[in-house]
C-alpha cells in the first residue's frame, strides 16, 4: 500500500476524519474528492440503480443489496442468487428511500453510486459520508468513461486485474462500432426518434441521457436542435420530423403504432423500421443509465446500420451476458430478450 | 334578453376564431386551403390533390385534437359554473369535491401498473366518480346545521387524502419509465388524443351537459340560501346530488383525456357572469363556448409555440393566476 503523505493530507481536509484510516489507501473519485479506503473492501452498498448494475456486473458477492427487488422476469437473465438479496432502497438520484440507520447496520465498507457529477450530488455524497463514517465514492456514469468506471471501481475495491477485462471488453465494443460508424457518410445516417410513453409522444431532447447511446452512434436524432431532459412532443411535430427509424421501449405503442392512423404517414411506419428495444433483465437503451446499455450498443448499432453490421446479436448476446450478468441464457431467453419481452 | 345576445354571440365568436386559428396552426404546415381542401373531398368523395400525411393531420391528429381541447374546455367551464353557483362561492373550481385528485389517482395507479392508454383512461375517470361519491356519502352522513360547508371540508380532507395517495404511488414508481410519465401526465395535455378518444370523452360531457342544462331554472334557486330555495318549494337535496353527479361526470371525462387542468373551471364562469349575468340558462352555454374557446386557444399555443409542447396545466395557470388576484381584489363587491 503506497500511502503519499500529501494525497493523505488532502483526503483528511476535503473528507471527515474516518475510523479506519489507520490502515487505508486513497482514491480521487470522479467529484476530485480523495476518500479514504478501507484494506478489506468486501461489503459494498449501491446508493442507486446504475451503481447497483456496475457492481452486480464486476463482483456480485460484493453487493449488499438492490435498489429495488428485480422482478422475476429480470431475475431469469441474472446468476443465481441475484434475486436473494435484500431491497436497499436508493440513496441518491430522484427520491432517497434508504434510511441512514438501515445503511449503517448493512455495515458497509463503501457506498458506491455512479451518475451525473454536479454540485447537489457532490454535497450529497460528502454529507451522507460525514454522517455515517463510511467512505462514498461518486463516478461518472457517462456512456462513454464506462471502461473507466470499472478501472475505478477496481481500485476502489483493490481488484484492478478484474477491472481491466471489463475495461477491455468495453474499449474493444466501443473501438469496433465506433471504427466503423466513422467511415459512414453523414447522408447514410438515419433519423432516428426516440419514442417512449404509452402513445409514443414523450422522447428524449438532444443531449439527454435517453438518447446518449443514439447520438453515440453517430444517428441524427431528430430532437437535436433542442437540448434538454425529456419531454412531451406533439404527434403533428413527429410528422413534421419524419424520422427514418422509431426505436421505443414501450411494448403496448410498438404493438400498436402499426395500425395507428396518425403514426400511418410516417416514413418508420411505412417501411417497417420501428423497433422495440430488449430489455431484459435491465433496458438496453437507455435506462437504467449503467453498462447494461454496452450490449444495447450493438443492438442499436445492427439495427440503425444493418449493412454494416453482420454480426450474429444471438451469440453477442449470449457472451455478453456471462460475462457481465453471470448465467448462460438458453436460446429461448435469448430470443425472448431480443423480442423485448419483459 | 337584451343582454344575453351579443354576450352569447361574443361567446361564439370567441370560439369559432379560435376554431379557424386552431385548424390552421401547428407544427405541420397545413393551411386554410389545404384545409378546405380536405373538407371538400370528404364530403364530396373526390380525391384531392392534397399530400396524405396532411389529410392524414387534418383527420387523425390536428381534427381530433381540436375537437377535444373544445370539450375539455366547455366541459370544465360548466362543471365550475354549476359548482360556483351550488356552493354560492366565487372561488370554487370543479375539483372541489375531489374529482381531479380521484382521477389523478386513477391515472398514475394505471401507469403504475403499466396498463394501456384506454385503461388509463378508464381508471382516472372512475377514480374521479368514486373520490366525488365517497365525499357526498361521508359528508352527507355527518349531521350538521350547514350541510354544504361539511361537504366542501370534506372535499378538501378526502382530496388531501388522495394527493397523498398520488404521492405514495409516484414514491413507489420505477424512477426511469413510470416516474416522467405520471409527471407528465399530472401536468395536463392534450398532445395523445387521438380520434378514438372522442366518443368516451364526447358520450359523459354530453351526457352531463344536458342534465345541467335541463336543470338550469332549479339551479337558479338553488343559488338562493337554502331557506329560501325550500320556501320556494324546491327539494334541494336531490337537487344538489344531481348537479353534483353532472358535474362530476364531465369534469372526471375530461380529466380522464387531458389529465389535470386547472384554472379553466375557476376563470371561465367569471367571464361568462360578466358577459350575459348570473341567470343560469343564459350562463351555461355561454361558459361552454368561451370554456370550449379559451382552452382551445391556449392548447393551440401549447402546439405550435416550439417542437415540444407546453404541458397545459402550466399555461392555464401563468393566464390564470393573475385573473385570480384580480377576481380576489374585486369579489367583495360583486358577491354577498
Amino acid at each position: 500500500m503506497n500511502i503519499d503523505r500529501r494525497r493523505l493530507l488532502t483526503g483528511l481536509s476535503t473528507t471527515v476524519l474516518m475510523p479506519r484510516l489507520a490502515c487505508a489507501a486513497t482514491v480521487t473519485d470522479a467529484t476530485s474528492r480523495v476518500i479514504t479506503i478501507p484494506d478489506k473492501v468486501e461489503r459494498i452498498f449501491a446508493a442507486g440503480p446504475p451503481a447497483a448494475i456496475l457492481l452486480y456486473t464486476f463482483a456480485p458477492e460484493l453487493l449488499l443489496g438492490w435498489t429495488r427487488s428485480p422482478e422475476p422476469a429480470q431475475c431469469a437473465f441474472l446468476g443465481a442468487g441475484a434475486c436473494d438479496k435484500p431491497e436497499v432502497g436508493r440513496l441518491t438520484g430522484r427520491g432517497n428511500t434508504t434510511n441512514l440507520e438501515v445503511l449503517l447496520q448493512l455495515k458497509p465498507d463503501l457506498i458506491l453510486d455512479v451518475g451525473t457529477i454536479n454540485d447537489t450530488y457532490v454535497s450529497l455524497a460528502s454529507r451522507v459520508q460525514e454522517q455515517t463514517g463510511v467512505p462514498y465514492a461518486l463516478l461518472d456514469g457517462r456512456f462513454d468513461a464506462v471502461a473507466s468506471l470499472y478501472r475505478k471501481l477496481g481500485e476502489l475495491t483493490h481488484r484492478s486485474d478484474q477491472a481491466d477485462a471489463f475495461a477491455h471488453y468495453a474499449e474493444d465494443t466501443i473501438a469496433k462500432i465506433k471504427g466503423r460508424i466513422d467511415k459512414i457518410p453523414d447522408p447514410q445516417r438515419p433519423r432516428v426518434y426516440y419514442a417512449r410513453g404509452p402513445r409514443g409522444l414523450e422522447t428524449g431532447l438532444g443531449g439527454s441521457i435517453n438518447v446518449e447511446t443514439i447520438e453515440f452512434l453517430g444517428a441524427h436524432n431528430v430532437t437535436a436542435e433542442r437540448q434538454g431532459g425529456m419531454a412531451t412532443v406533439s404527434m403533428e411535430q413527429v410528422l413534421v420530423w419524419n424520422p427514418d427509424i422509431v426505436i421505443t421501449i414501450e411494448p403496448s405503442f410498438a404493438a400498436g403504432v402499426k395500425t395507428d392512423a396518425a403514426w400511418a404517414p410516417v416514413k418508420a411506419v411505412q417501411t417497417g423500421r420501428v423497433y422495440l428495444s430488449p430489455r431484459l433483465p435491465f433496458g438496453w437503451v437507455d435506462f437504467p443509465p449503467s453498462v447494461n446499455r454496452l450490449i444495447g450498443l450493438w443492438w442499436l448499432a445492427k439495427t440503425l446500420y444493418p449493412d454494416q453490421f453482420p454480426e450474429d446479436l444471438r451469440s453477442l448476446t449470449r457472451d455478453f451476458y456471462q460475462r457481465f450478468y453471470h448465467l448462460t441464457p438458453t436460446d429461448a431467453q435469448i430470443d425472448n430478450v431480443l423480442g423485448g419481452q419483459g | 334578453m337584451a343582454r344575453s345576445a351579443p354576450g352569447l354571440l361574443i361567446a361564439l365568436a370567441v370560439l369559432v376564431v379560435a376554431l379557424l386559428l386552431a385548424l390552421t396552426l401547428g407544427r405541420y404546415p397545413v393551411g386554410l386551403g389545404d384545409l378546405l381542401k380536405v373538407i371538400e373531398a370528404k364530403t364530396t368523395g373526390h380525391p384531392s390533390d392534397v399530400p396524405a400525411a396532411a389529410v392524414s393531420v387534418i383527420w387523425q391528429v390536428r381534427g381530433p385534437r381540436v375537437l377535444a381541447a373544445v370539450l375539455v374546455g366547455a366541459a370544465l367551464a360548466i362543471a365550475g359554473t354549476a359548482f360556483q353557483g351550488l356552493f354560492r362561492n366565487p372561488l370554487v373550481s370543479p375539483d372541489l369535491l375531489g374529482a381531479s385528485s380521484g382521477a389523478a389517482l386513477g391515472a398514475v395507479l394505471g401507469i403504475y401498473f403499466s396498463l394501456g392508454v384506454f385503461a388509463i383512461q378508464a381508471f382516472a375517470f372512475f377514480g374521479g366518480l368514486v373520490a366525488v361519491a365517497a365525499v357526498y356519502l361521508i359528508g352527507s352522513a355527518v349531521r350538521a346545521r350547514d350541510p354544504i360547508l361539511v361537504l366542501v371540508l370534506t372535499g378538501v380532507v378526502i382530496g388531501a387524502l388522495l394527493g397523498a395517495g398520488v404521492g405514495l404511488v409516484k414514491y413507489a414508481a420505477d424512477p426511469y419509465n413510470q416516474l416522467p410519465a405520471m409527471t407528465f401526465w399530472l401536468l395536463g395535455s392534450l398532445a395523445a388524443t387521438s380520434a378514438a378518444d372522442l366518443v368516451p370523452l364526447f358520450a359523459p360531457v354530453a351526457f352531463g351537459g344536458l342534465i345541467l342544462v335541463a336543470l338550469r331554472w332549479r339551479m337558479n334557486v338553488l343559488s338562493l340560501p337554502d331557506e329560501e330555495a325550500r320556501a320556494l318549494g324546491l327539494p334541494t337535496g336531490p337537487l344538489r346530488i344531481a348537479v353534483i353527479a353532472a358535474a362530476t361526470l364531465v369534469t372526471s371525462a375530461s380529466v380522464a383525456t387531458a389529465g389535470i387542468i386547472g384554472w379553466v373551471g375557476l376563470v371561465v364562469p367569471h367571464i361568462a357572469r360578466t358577459l350575459v349575468g348570473p341567470d343560469f340558462a343564459r350562463l351555461i352555454p355561454t361558459a361552454a363556448l368561451l370554456g370550449g374557446g379559451f382552452l382551445l386557444v391556449i392548447d393551440t399555443l401549447a402546439r405550435t409555440v416550439g417542437a415540444i409542447e407546453i404541458p397545459l396545466g402550466i399555461l392555464t395557470a401563468v393566464i390564470g393566476t393573475p385573473f385570480f388576484v384580480w377576481l380576489l381584489a374585486g369579489v367583495s363587491k360583486t358577491w354577498s
